[in-house]
Order: C-alpha cells, then sequence, then structure tokens
C-alpha cells in the first residue's frame, strides 16, 4: 500500500490540532489577561528503508503571543493592569510560583488576595493579606496601601507590595492550568521597572482578524490533505484495475 | 471526535451566560442598590500532547511541545460593590448608605438577610420595614402622633411627637459590614445572604470605624453603568458570531472528509 496516505492522514489529523488551538483562542477572547497560543507545524521525516520521501508535517505548540492587550477601564479597586512587559507572581494550587496577567483580584474570606482565577497573589514574602480597611489603593508599584478602618483618612499605611516580576518570556512556559512558570521551578527575582494601571484590566491578547483569518486558512488546508487521501485513494483504485486487466 | 467543535462550543455556552449577566444588569439599572454582576472568565485546562523539554535523545530536547486548550468557563460572577449614585428623594424613610455596609433585614423565616436597598416604610405596628414588609434590624418602632422623625448620619433616630418641645431618641440603626461583601449570595428582592466566603457579618454605628453614613431622605440608585454594558453587550455578540463561525468552519471540515472519502 502506498504510504503517501499515510503521510496526508498525519497532515489532516495534525491540522485539526491546529484548528483546536485556535479555537480555543477564539473561545478565549473575553478571558482577563488570556495570552494567545501560537502554533507551527515542523516537518519530520519518515526514517527507514527506503528513499527518504516521506516528511510528515507535525503541529507543535509555538509558544505564546506576549503582547500588550488592550486595557479597559472598570472602576474597581481591586483591579489593575500591567502595562508594557511583566507579570503577576501567584501560587500555583501545588505552592509553587507561577506567572500570570490577569489582575482581577478579590478577597477570599481570610482576608487573603486572589486573582479571578482563585490563585493566591504573592506580596513580597508569601501570599498578601489584606487586614480589615475602609479604603484601599494599588500603587503603581503594586504597592497596596490601605486605610485602616480605625483610622482617619490622614493615615494610610502600606501593607504589602504585589510581587511583579518580569522574567526573560522566552523561558515561560504555560503550563496545564494556563499559568506561566520558569522552568525546574525556578522563581523570578521582583522587578520594581514593572508599572501597573489600577482600576483597570487587560483583556485576552488574541487577534480576531488574524485567528479568523488563520482559521479559514486551516480549513483549506484541510481540504487539500483530504484531497491528497482522495488522490491516492484513486491511484489505489487506478491500480487493482490494470492488476484486473493483466 | 472533532476537539476543535467541542472547544468552540464552550466559547458559545460562556459567551451566552456573560450575555445573561449583561442583560440582568441592564434590566436593573433603575433597581435601588443594585449592583452590578460581572462574568469572570477563565480558561480551562491544557491537555498536554508533547512535553516541550522531554529528550529526543541523550542531549537534545524538544524545544517546545505541543499543549491544546479545551476552551473556557465563566468560574464566576461576581459583583461589584462600587457606590452607586446617591439620589434625593425627600422621603423620611428612605435611607442611602454612603459607604461601605449592609441593612440587616429579619426575613419573615426568622433569619437574616442584608441589603443596600434603604426603600423602608412603616407598618400598622409603627415598626421600620423594607417595601417587602420585611423588618429591619435593629427593630425601630415610630410612636403614635408623631409629627417628624430623624435619622441622622450615625444612625440614631429622633421622634418629636405633637405636644413635645423636644425630640426623644427612639432607636439606633446599625449597618453591617463582610470583610469580602463579593461573596455574599444575591438572593433577589435585593437581598443578600452570608456565606463562609462572605465572612460573618460585624455590627457597626455607621460612620464609625470605616462604615458609610446615613442620608435620610435619599436613595442609592444602581451602580450599573450603562454604556459600559452596552459595550459589554456588543462584544459578546461578536464574540458569540466568531465562536459559532469556528464551529461551522470546523463542522465544514468535517462534512469535507466524509464527502470526499
Amino acid at each position: 500500500m502506498d504510504e503517501m496516505i499515510y503521510v496526508a492522514m498525519t497532515g489532516a489529523k495534525q491540522t485539526e490540532y491546529a484548528q483546536t488551538i485556535n479555537s480555543n483562542n477564539l473561545a478565549n477572547v473575553n478571558t482577563t489577561g488570556f495570552r494567545a497560543d501560537l502554533h507551527a507545524f515542523s516537518s519530520i521525516p519518515v526514517d527507514g528503508p527506503g528513499v527518504e520521501t516521506r516528511v510528515n508535517a507535525v503541529v507543535e505548540s509555538y509558544g505564546t503571543d506576549f503582547t500588550q492587550a488592550p486595557i479597559a477601564n472598570t472602576g474597581r479597586a481591586l483591579d489593575f493592569a500591567i502595562r508594557g512587559d511583566g507579570f503577576i507572581a501567584v501560587q500555583a494550587p501545588d505552592g509553587s510560583e507561577a506567572y500570570t496577567r490577569r489582575g482581577d483580584l478579590r478577597e477570599n474570606p481570610g482576608g487573603l488576595l486572589t486573582t479571578g482565577a482563585g490563585h493566591l497573589v504573592m506580596g513580597d514574602g508569601g501570599p498578601v493579606a489584606l487586614p480589615p480597611y475602609a479604603r484601599m489603593m494599588i500603587g503603581g508599584d503594586g504597592t497596596i496601601s490601605i486605610q485602616a478602618i480605625d483610622q482617619g483618612p490622614e493615615t494610610q499605611s502600606i501593607v504589602d507590595r504585589i510581587k511583579l516580576v518580569n522574567p526573560d518570556i522566552s523561558r515561560l512556559q504555560k503550563g496545564e492550568d494556563g499559568l506561566f512558570r520558569l522552568p525546574d521551578g525556578e522563581a523570578a527575582p521582583a522587578d520594581s521597572n514593572v508599572k501597573i494601571t489600577s482600576g483597570s484590566l487587560e483583556q485576552s491578547n488574541v487577534n480576531v482578524a488574524k485567528t479568523l483569518v488563520n482559521m479559514i486558512e486551516l480549513a483549506r488546508q484541510y481540504e487539500m490533505q483530504v484531497n491528497v487521501i482522495k488522490t491516492s485513494q484513486e491511484n489505489a483504485d487506478t491500480a487493482s484495475q490494470i492488476m484486473r486487466l493483466g | 471526535m472533532n476537539q476543535g467543535l467541542w472547544v468552540a462550543k464552550t466559547g458559545l455556552d460562556a459567551q451566552q451566560t456573560r450575555m445573561a449577566v449583561v442583560s440582568n444588569n441592564l434590566a436593573n439599572v433603575n433597581t435601588t442598590g443594585f449592583k452590578q454582576d460581572r462574568a469572570v472568565f477563565e480558561d480551562l485546562l491544557y491537555q498536554n500532547y508533547r512535553q516541550a523539554g522531554a529528550n529526543t535523545s541523550q542531549d537534545t530536547i524538544l524545544p517546545s511541545g505541543m499543549n491544546l486548550g479545551t476552551g473556557v468557563r465563566i468560574v464566576a460572577t461576581e459583583k461589584i460593590f462600587t457606590q452607586g449614585s446617591v439620589l434625593q428623594t425627600g422621603n423620611t424613610y428612605d435611607i442611602a448608605i454612603n459607604g461601605r455596609g449592609f441593612f440587616e433585614i429579619l426575613r419573615p423565616s426568622g433569619d437574616s438577610a442584608y441589603t443596600r436597598d434603604g426603600t423602608f416604610r412603616v407598618n400598622d405596628q409603627g415598626e421600620l420595614v423594607t417595601s417587602a414588609g420585611f423588618i429591619v434590624q435593629p427593630g425601630i418602632t415610630v410612636p403614635d402622633a408623631v409629627e417628624t422623625v430623624t435619622i441622622a448620619p450615625d444612625g440614631t433616630v429622633t421622634a418629636k411627637q405633637a405636644g413635645q418641645s423636644s425630640p426623644t431618641q427612639i432607636g439606633s440603626l446599625q449597618i453591617i459590614d463582610f470583610i469580602n461583601p463579593a461573596g455574599l449570595q444575591p438572593i433577589g428582592d435585593n437581598l443578600y445572604l452570608e456565606t463562609s466566603a462572605s465572612g460573618s457579618p460585624q455590627p457597626g454605628t455607621p460612620t464609625q470605624n470605616g462604615l458609610g453614613a446615613l442620608n435620610q431622605g435619599a436613595l442609592e440608585s444602581s451602580n450599573v453603568n450603562v454604556v459600559a454594558e452596552l459595550v459589554n453587550m456588543i462584544e459578546t455578540q461578536r464574540a458569540y458570531e466568531m465562536n459559532s463561525k469556528a464551529i461551522s468552519t470546523n463542522d465544514q471540515m468535517m462534512q469535507y472528509i466524509n464527502n470526499n472519502l
């Protein structure tokens, strides 16, 4: 049997995977701080006896698109967005440090700050805890200051500073929970150059036009690969007809 | 079968839920003390097909792996407790809280609920009740033949009866604070219930310890920002269309293979 059909089948299957990555980006077009996943095809030659004529296409996550997304104003004191490069350090469920761009914070009943996805936000030394307050504000470098409930507005006290980091993005990997991590559990040092805007949220950076064009391209690519399967089927049919003639 | 179909379906689901949240906000644009909801999106877990960094030989590793995302979900709808604007009504028993805090209401079932809606009235017993007739806690009873009732910003309620030269104090209103108001459970009728996420109710005197002040003759209007909600609605609708486009494209791919093989 001709191996051409397997090469085409692999291509069609991998295109489906790429379409899944693309659909996932579209599904997350409204997810706060979401970073789009990129995909790429790489060619894997099929080794073996005979001439190397067959090359399979294999899709791989080509990393993440880290471009800045639009910032939308919400006016909520616990919302903030990072301007430019940088990440918010959070505690992943397994206790390790991970990074995210979503700054839609909330307070849990223990007074600890979490992101909208429920991960504890890290401060100077461990998760940020807020004492009871009358008003709170997040400064441009992540400093959290509050007016304690038994104090007047003239006494502002600094509680903690949200750990903002700026690791080398080429080393960041997106985990299965959508959080970013450095390899081998390494923790990035806090960086005071990361700037934030409070009362705003960064939206998803999925480029809708690009994603829709990608979707069309992948669909056509898929049709071409199906056509190759079909052609190879026709070739096989013709070959068996010749055998019958003989 | 085709995973992309299901991923796009999660997108449709989430956008539809968000549309319900936006519509509910818009429907309550005139509800006294209403706090707008926000749908919180979260990406679903990623499936790892090929691990980045896995060894391809003794000394080479895969530079990038393959992780397929499985879509999106709405992880929460949270109330945004920003202050709504305070409107003057002039009614004696209309009270707005300017700042943190909730009124405590005794429900007919005997448990407490909390509200920001200060549209209070007096019932036939002279008790201060909500517009649904539930008694405000701590109970205030307005005596007969009263001329004026004054509610001070710190909750002190005084009444001047006919024939008296000076007003007398008939009680004081307390307001309740929660460490995490966003954790309260809305049950409709402008009421909220305490949950383990909100923390336990902490009663206090208005204007003290960071609590808000009471404004007599005023009501807090809904904090829904109409323009923002309309923009949200447009965004939701377009995102919905895009995700349905993804479904039809995935469908066409399946159709093509069915028709041609």
